[in-house]
């Protein structure tokens, strides 16, 4: 027989205020995740880094570094840049960093975040743990 | 602490949690491993022989303290001037990237103390043991770390007395859980000599470290007095490994994560091939050396690498009556920071150099790279006595600690404070 868990549906922010700040890190309850806002999608993870179990909502959001490259048919590298659009989560322990819509750390896919159920309800942003 | 507006009537308690930057409190950047702490460790004894509250935070007490009126004045001058806590010292500041471009807050993080009695220092140490859950926290120097490759052995000396004096005067006593090693100016072995003797009794010194960082070779005759005081000692010597990108191996490196990568493991392999292949542990069988800040990798690497050697060319080290790897088996290592990528090779390499007596638990905190307790317990492999010994038992044995239970409990540490920012 298998324990039944016991999920729920939290309203965790407001839309407006999320759209606003971009990120929230919260705990409910002993349950700690982070909510976004970015490129008009919504995203929730928990707050728990796959490396070390760390704070990872916590940590900033940074443009994604990516090489840049010229000349040649664009073989030559042109150093680091920022990417235009794709945003990362860093984990603040680390350094480890995850697409804040796909949860995948960039050079490792089989690494991320675990995701939280998360909708807009109305005003409302409502996540089911 | 924010309560957030909730709807409905039947909604739970909600708190949110703010970013952790570079000013954040520790125990909130911690709170985690203090959860880590109550769920999985928190009846183990655990000694960190390896962090860095850094003291160049603190860099004009200790330039207060050089004992030479010329070099504390200069030193004072370039305070105030333009070298800051970089004052003396030969780091390069232009070429820091340990907090990737900010990412990693807590790399020279300015931890608020408002409220609190007592050194910051002290305060942020406490602070950092209580939420990881460690009973004892051995201090090694920071930004001093490189001073083995500063051109003026003068300033060298200077500095490693004035950093002694202010680790045994005044971060050590108001702290026993705080213990501390002696830095010794390794270019000057008089020095170092006169340092030993001066500190032997004293009870916060726990061991003697040497800033690996270097050029000059650990089986110099000059320094055959400085060991046999240590082994006499019954302290430990131990090897702090760093990095110097003026070292002309690593010019060829255009990044830090290369640069970190293969400099840490570069000067220990080094030194201990050096002391290895000059049969230094069969001239001074007591000391007890620990080897620090490599991670584990390189460990069986070398093994072999010297093994394979000796085998074939015995003529050139007539002093060994057994193989490097024997040897190696003897000697102490710091976990920090542990490649943990492939279990396989992990366990493996535990195993090489029986990991279960000889490896001792490091954090390395508040650096960027630091390792918690719990990837200790909770790697796959391990026993529950191979878990213990590495995290404290060992320790205790290798720097003559009691293991009484000194932190307080995990589950206090996260009511008092549970992780807000
Ligand atoms: S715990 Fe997140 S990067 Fe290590």
């Amino acid at each position: 027989m298998s324990a039944r868990v016991v999920r729920r549906d939290v309203v965790v922010a407001r839309l407006d205020d999320l759209r606003e700040r971009e990120r929230i890190v919260v705990d409910v309850e002993g349950t700690e995740l982070g909510v976004y806002f970015y490129a008009d999608e919504v995203r929730a993870w928990y707050n728990v880094c796959p490396h070390q179990g760390g704070p990872v909502c916590q940590g900033k959001m940074m443009p994604r570094t990516v090489q840049l490259v010229r000349g040649e048919g664009g073989l030559k590298s042109g150093g680091p840049g920022f990417h235009p659009t794709d945003r990362n989560i860093v984990c603040p322990w680390h350094g480890f960093e995850f697409d804040v819509l796909t949860g995948k750390h960039p050079a490792d896919h089989s690494v991320g975040l675990r995701p939280v159920p998360v909708r807009v309800d109305g005003d409302d942003i409502v996540v089911t743990i | 602490m924010t309560d957030l507006f909730t709807p409905r009537s039947d909604a739970p308690h909600i708190r949110e949690l703010a970013e952790i930057g570079g000013r954040s409190d520790t125990r909130d950047v911690l709170a985690h491993a203090t959860k880590q702490a109550r769920d999985d460790y928190d009846d183990y004894f655990i000694v960190d022989i390896d962090a860095h509250v850094s003291e160049d935070h603190f860099w004009g007490e200790v330039l207060d303290l050089i004992d030479n009126d010329v070099w504390r004045q200069i030193g004072m001058d370039q305070f105030g001037k333009f070298a800051g806590n970089n004052a003396l010292l030969n780091i390069q500041p232009g070429m820091s990237h340990q907090s990737v471009g900010g990412r990693i807050g807590h790399q020279g993080r300015k931890e608020p103390m408002a409220g609190e009695e007592g050194h910051p220092f002290v305060t942020a140490a406490r602070r950092g043991m209580d939420a990881m859950g460690l009973d004892y926290q051995v201090v090694f120097p920071s930004a001093m770390l490189l001073l083995g490759m500063h051109p003026q052995d003068e300033v060298e000396v200077v500095l490693g007395r004035a950093f002694n004096r202010w680790l045994t005067e005044v971060i050590l006593p108001p702290n026993p859980r705080l213990k501390g090693m002696l830095y010794l100016p390794y270019n000057t072995p008089e020095v170092c000599e006169e340092l030993v003797e001066k500190y032997a009794d004293n009870d916060g010194i726990i061991g003697y470290t040497v800033c690996s960082t270097r050029n000059n070779p650990v089986h110099s005759d000059v320094y055959t007095r400085l060991y046999k005081l240590i082994e006499d000692s019954g302290k430990p010597l131990a090897f702090h490994s760093g990095y110097h990108w003026g070292d002309p191996s690593f010019a060829q490196l255009n990044r830090f994560l290369s640069m970190h990568a293969l400099s840490f493991t570069h000067y220990n392999q080094i030194h201990v091939t050096n002391w290895i292949i000059n049969a230094m542990p069969e001239r001074f069988p007591k000391i007890k050396m620990v080897w620090v800040e490599s991670g584990l990798a390189w460990i069986p690497f070398l093994m072999q690498r010297l093994d394979h050697e000796v085998l074939m060319r015995p003529s050139e080290a007539p002093g060994l009556k057994r193989l490097p790897s024997e040897y190696m088996k003897e000697m102490w290592y710091t976990t920090q920071p542990m490649e943990r990528t492939n279990m396989e090779l992990l366990e493996a390499t535990m195993k090489s150099f029986n990991a279960e007596t000889q490896l001792l638990y490091s954090s390395d905190w508040p650096h960027w790279d630091w390792d918690a307790p719990s990837t200790i317990t909770r790697l796959p492999f391990l026993s529950e006595q191979a878990k213990r010994n590495i995290l404290g038992l060992n320790a205790a044995r290798v720097f003559n600690l009691p293991t009484d239970r000194q932190k307080p409990p995990a589950e206090q540490v996260l009511q008092d404070r549970p992780g807000i920012s």
